[in-house]
């Protein structure tokens, strides 16, 4: 064990939280589907993966990054929107384990899809930054804009459901979902438009991952797993709850890496996850049903 | 204004409403009375396109319902107050009106309708930015029907406005329904009171087991000793 209150310690802090933003953004996601449509997106990874690939294409045959990124975002709203239309819609008034089963098989395909179309060669925009250099700590360029755009992201979400019909409606729906027809909403043009969203917040997250990852057709198994468990800890649908869940993973992520071997960062953040979750079973922000 | 000609309805294979047939005029307060599971909560909800019917014919002004998803429904202009209010409990007074205001033709006039329901229960503007879960039993009512009346409708259906209240309250509930008769809505009322609804409507038709057993003014049923004995306890 190696966990002193030196420079590294504060540099690995500091980079738990410039992580957690990017998580925060997928959880806000995750939790915005589950909180309208009641179906959890176990393939929601994978959305962030067919994004990466989309924007890799793109910015490869020569439109500029921006642009590129914008063409992502729009891939993933569109795969979110044909994902409910195709898949979701069928089973939505059947059991819970069938949705949760159906978007599980459309994780195995998008990564076998992925796999035919695109090889398993790690793929890079090859597109560097550089870092940013503080009082001896080293932060990547790449991370920083990350983490802005990701509260930009989170930010743009909240005015949208604060501020506008559609949004008070998204959050309606969650509340009531019967009375909702009684004011007038489509609910079934309404899902459409949440899973469109929540595809949008993935594409994001994809252009966001692009300048700091290597695309390769399994690499949702590596954040997956970890936003299903923050979106958990927060209480699944809320929000708020999952945004702030995390900021707490991250740290334990960043701190367990610096004090004791970059692998068992996750084993740390896990043991905790476990821990809170025996204690409070509906998730730290969840309220008990 | 609404007219019903033979409505059948059933909750998957349990028929709950048998042939009924009745009718509302534009400016018209009418009630239906009836025990509990008599249908009548039953029949708004195939009003409002919650449940479809599944044979019968209705219609709104000449326009046929039957055919219209719950949300068209609101567009053609019925607004319905369901059963204990339900109000969406985490959002506050004022965006719970926002909803109500939802449709296209309402959204052009919010400000407007929004001044002409804090005009109408002044209380609401008090607590607009409260959110609706914590308000008094009387002011959810309040809320749910400035809700209602958001979207500009033609006719109201009120389901049981007075269950679950304190006397006092149902009191006040009542003047409610009587004030926005008084601003010229056309109302659809249920009630189990019977007593108190009879006072505020003009008409009534009597549910049983699924079918209209009685129709008349607010007045003849008053004066039946059938309707007196059975509901009102006399």
């Amino acid at each position: 064990m190696d966990c002193q209150l030196d420079i590294f310690f504060a540099e690995a802090i500091l980079n738990g939280l410039l992580l957690a933003g990017l998580l925060a953004l997928l959880a806000l996601g995750l939790n915005l589907i589950f909180g309208v449509i009641d179906v959890v997106w176990i393939c929601y990874a994978e959305l962030v993966m067919v994004g990466m690939y989309g924007i890799n294409y793109a910015y490869k045959a020569g439109i500029p990054f921006l642009l590129a990124a914008l063409f992502g975002v729009m891939l993933v709203a569109l795969a979110g929107a044909i994902l409910h239309y195709l898949v979701i819609r069928p089973v939505l008034d059947t059991p819970p384990i069938n949705q949760l089963l159906v978007t599980g098989g459309v994780l195995f395909l998008l990564q076998a899809a992925a796999t035919m179309a695109f090889g398993i060669e790690f793929k890079t925009l090859g597109i560097r930054l550089g870092s940013l250099n503080v009082a001896d700590m080293s932060f990547s360029w790449a991370r920083i804009w990350a983490f802005t755009m990701a509260l930009a992201g989170a930010l743009a979400l909240w005015l949208f459901l604060k501020r506008t019909y559609l949004g008070t409606a998204i959050r309606a729906i969650a509340q009531d979902r019967q009375v909702i027809a009684l004011m007038g909403v489509d609910s079934r043009r309404l899902y459409l438009v949440t899973s469109a969203i929540g595809g949008g917040l993935a594409g994001l997250a994809a252009a966001l991952m692009v300048l700091q990852y290597d695309i390769y057709p399994q690499i949702g198994l590596q954040f997956g797993p970890l936003i299903f468990m923050i979106c958990v800890l927060g209480g699944l649908g809320n929000m708020i709850g999952g945004f702030i869940a995390a900021f707490i993973i991250s740290q334990f992520i960043a701190v367990g890496s610096s004090c004791f071997h970059t692998e068992w960062g996750y084993a740390v953040a896990f043991l905790f996850f476990m821990v809170a979750i025996f204690i409070r079973p509906q998730g730290l922000f969840g309220t008990k049903s | 204004m609404l007219q019903l000609t033979d409505i059948n309805a059933a909750y998957g294979g349990f028929q709950a409403l048998f042939g009924v047939s009745m009718q509302v005029a534009a400016g018209e307060a009418v009630a239906v009375i009836g025990a509990n599971g008599a249908g009548k909560t039953t029949l708004l909800r195939v009003i409002s396109g919650l449940l479809p019917p599944t044979s019968g014919r209705m219609l709104l002004e000449g326009r046929d319902l039957a055919v219209m998803p719950p949300h068209s429904i609101v567009a053609a202009g019925i607004a319905h107050v369901p059963e204990s209010r339900r109000l969406f409990p985490r959002l506050s007074v004022e965006e719970n009106l926002r909803m109500g205001g939802y449709i296209p033709t309402a959204r052009a006039q919010f400000s407007q309708r929004l001044a002409y329901v804090y005009g109408l229960f002044p209380r609401l503007r008090e607590r607009s930015k409260q959110l609706a879960g914590t308000l008094s039993g009387g002011e959810q009512q309040m809320c749910a029907i400035a809700r209602a009346l958001m979207s500009g409708p033609k006719l109201i259906l009120l389901d049981e406005p007075s269950m679950g209240l304190a006397p006092v309250v149902v009191t006040q509930v009542f003047d409610l329904v009587r004030r926005i008769r008084g601003e010229g809505y056309t109302v659809l009322i249920v009630e189990q009171n019977v007593r108190q609804v009879l006072k505020v409507v003009d008409r009534a038709y009597l549910l049983e087991v699924g079918r209209v057993k009685a129709h008349g003014s607010a007045a003849e049923l008053s004066a039946s000793d059938e309707i007196r004995a059975a509901y009102m306890g006399i």
